[in-house]
């Protein structure tokens, strides 16, 4: 808690609201993260290093929690401890809303401004009473990324589903298709998870359907049997292919001129964007009047070499 | 240290001094005082010690102190069981099927899932004394059935691994509060009142204590710890516990139900990590199939930190709870004091090492061994 004093000092921005004489500016405004990963989660590293940024650069002190071992019901008794602590924000997941919207509503009840993350939706996020949640909906990054096919010229496209019982994968599609301006129709596989599964439903489709100009796929499960499927239709790199998340085959594959883009929920902006929202809103009272989306980062193979060498700190 | 060879060691006087250093749960007396100090000193303004956070420490101490009980009498009785994390997963998703899923009323899940995760503890116990293998082993495969059952049934069944919604269901439920209730709300009431205790400042609940009772929780783990505590130290059943674990084939010899004994002792391990698992859905309104993780290592952790043996004969209830306190206390401290939450496992290590080391010098006392 000591080190936020010396970050203030050498914080321009701090500075610069410090002179300013803001009335909450004076006191030491404290931020705490709460996330759902347990700590071997490599993904939350780069949460931490944008908490610990924001921090540094609004000269706030921020403090990350988690459940050591990734258990909910251990992070909700995280959250009550938080709210005892009594915070000025708190930065959290809704990983899942039964264990963890009591206390994070007690939170906001006794009077701490909340921050949704990463899981959870901003229905969801309304509902607990946060101020906003800054992520990434499903349905307008697939609407995104939609859009960015149509601008490249795209009219068709397969949706690769790997995972169709989970809502949220369809909406991922059915953004896509609403980007695209098209019908999702038949478009959209239930590919299975089963990569030779996933591959000859690819395959097949495409045989059947000769004319589509594009695939979505909505993950390495689904990115990695895709692939190889293309490969050996002779397609990879003539058919317009995007994917979300960057994990397994898929940045050798962007690199490769396989793979378009791939879409990036941009973690960093998740813990990075929170600290600042809530500095300006406790110092000025200003605070943006939407959610904010921090992802579609469409990741191609131009700013690949940035993303490899800054991956698992910032990207 | 020990004995003049003339007198009977069972009549020999041992002086009050020496009495109250061996005490199993010395060690952990210690801990606790020690561990109350520090946080006192480095967390003392943080809310650690406002009503809030006295309960939020409380709650997780609780929790540590369930699963220990039954861990600890396991231990005293010669024996280990790694399942209960995973039998604390699988309870809660029991609980969670049956009443969601199926339908059913809560209160039959409930006493259904008491009934099944006794019998796998019965199932267990007969295991190791059957085959004469390790509990250590034989738990440690219950760990991996168990929690593949947990992740397999909703997943087959409900197609993800959490499952929620119990709380719509238990309400109205005769037995469900009392294990998600809460006692003396009149009470915190009243002190918040007459201002003694803080209140919502808005939302729905403004007005209301913050703290709005005891969970239930807390009271089952006074209950379990004074019920374990007076069985062990006050009848014949205790004895026998104390008997099995020490020397089992001696035990035999003077009549004492070793097998049947060790039996009921790993049914009531699986009866405790029930109650936690329960509290903790009815609390929290769902199930998942990671709930419980590593809760094993606490619990034994905790029974420990308590001054009991790992090869069995000797212990103590209170120590394992304050073991568990000690244990809680420190977990959520920590946060309090703003250390970060990776060091965690840094101060459980070297908690745990000093209080083995501390333990194992009390019983070089107590045996005389060099």
């Amino acid at each position: 808690m000591k080190a936020p004093l010396k970050t203030m000092a050498v914080s321009a921005v701090a500075a610069v609201a410090l002179i300013g004489g803001a009335p909450a500016a004076a006191e030491d405004l404290r931020y705490v993260l709460v996330s759902h990963a347990d700590d071997a989660d490599a993904w939350w590293n780069t949460i931490q290093n944008g908490l610990a940024l924001g921090g540094e650069q609004m000269g706030v002190s921020v403090e990350y929690r988690n459940p050591p071992t990734g258990d909910l019901a251990d992070m909700a008794r995280i959250i009550e401890q938080v709210t005892a602590s009594a915070p000025h924000g708190l930065i959290t997941t809704l990983a899942d809303p039964d264990v963890l919207s009591g206390p994070i509503s007690a939170a906001v009840d006794a009077g701490i401004d909340v921050i949704i993350i990463n899981s959870g939706t901003p229905e969801q996020a309304r509902a607990v009473g946060a101020l906003m949640y800054v992520g990434q909906p499903e349905y307008d990054a697939g609407f995104a990324a939609g859009q960015r096919a149509a601008d490249d010229g795209i009219t068709s496209f397969l949706c690769v589903n790997h995972y169709i019982a989970q809502p949220a994968s369809s909406e991922r599609c059915q953004g896509f298709a609403d980007g695209l301006g098209v019908e999702l129709g038949n478009q959209m596989i239930d590919s299975g998870v089963d990569p030779s599964e996933v591959q000859n439903r690819v395959m097949a489709y495409l045989n059947a359907n000769p004319e589509t100009e594009a695939v979505l796929a909505l993950g390495p499960t689904s990115a990695d049997p895709t692939i190889r499927a293309l490969d050996q239709m002779g397609l990879a790199g003539d058919i317009y292919f995007g994917t979300f998340d960057l994990g397994g085959d898929i940045v050798p594959a962007i690199r490769d001129g396989i793979i378009q883009w791939g879409i990036d929920q941009q973690p960093f902006l998740q813990a990075y964007l929170p600290v600042i929202v809530l500095a300006n809103y406790h110092r000025f009272g200003v605070l943006p009047g939407n959610n904010i989306n921090s992802g579609p980062g469409f990741v191609t193979a131009d700013d690949l070499d940035l993303v490899a060498e800054l991956a698992g700190e910032y990207r | 240290m020990s004995s003049t060879g003339m007198v009977d060691e069972r009549i020999k006087k041992t002086s009050r001094l020496r009495t109250a250093f061996i005490r199993p749960e010395l060690g952990a007396i210690v801990g606790v005082v020690a561990v109350f100090l520090f946080f006192a000193i480095f967390a003392g303004d943080s809310g650690m010690f406002n009503p809030q956070g006295v309960l939020n420490w409380s709650t997780v101490s609780a929790q540590f102190v369930i699963i220990a009980v039954g861990a600890c009498m396991l231990m005293i009785a010669g024996e280990f069981d790694l399942s209960v994390g995973s039998m604390i997963g699988f309870a809660g998703m029991s609980i969670a099927i049956m009443s969601v899923t199926m339908a059913w009323p809560v209160w039959l899940a409930i006493l259904l899932t008491f009934a099944i995760c006794m019998s796998i503890g019965a199932l267990t116990g007969t295991i190791v004394v059957r085959t004469g293998l390790p509990s250590f082993i034989v738990s440690l495969a219950f760990l991996f059935i168990l929690r593949g059952f947990t992740i397999f049934f909703p997943q087959v069944i409900e197609r993800r691994t959490i499952i929620g919604g119990i709380s719509e269901r238990a309400e109205g439920d005769w037995l469900a509060p009392l294990f998600g209730g809460k006692v003396g709300e009149g009470f915190f009431r009243w002190l918040a009142e007459m201002d003694i205790i803080a209140t919502y400042s808005r939302g729905a609940r403004a007005g209301e204590p913050m703290v709005s009772g005891i969970p239930m929780l807390i009271v089952w783990a006074l209950v379990l710890v004074i019920v374990a505590h007076i069985v062990l130290t006050r009848t014949r059943f205790g004895n026998w516990i104390f008997a099995s674990g020490g020397d089992a084939q001696a035990a035999r010899y003077v009549g004492v139900p070793v097998n049947r004994v060790k039996i009921q002792m790993f049914m009531f391990t699986a009866f405790c990590a029930t109650v936690f698992a329960t509290c903790q859905v009815i609390e929290f309104g769902s199930a998942g199939a990671d709930r419980g993780l590593l809760k094993e290592f606490e619990a034994i952790i905790a029974v420990v930190i308590g001054g009991a043996l790992l090869t069995g004969g000797f212990g103590s209830v209170i120590g394992a709870a304050l073991g568990a306190i000690i244990f809680g206390v420190v977990q959520q401290g920590l946060f309090f004091a703003g250390v970060e939450s990776s060091l965690f496992r840094v101060f459980l290590g070297v908690i745990l090492l000093f209080a083995v080391i501390l333990n194992t010098y009390i019983r070089r006392i107590i045996t005389g061994e060099r």
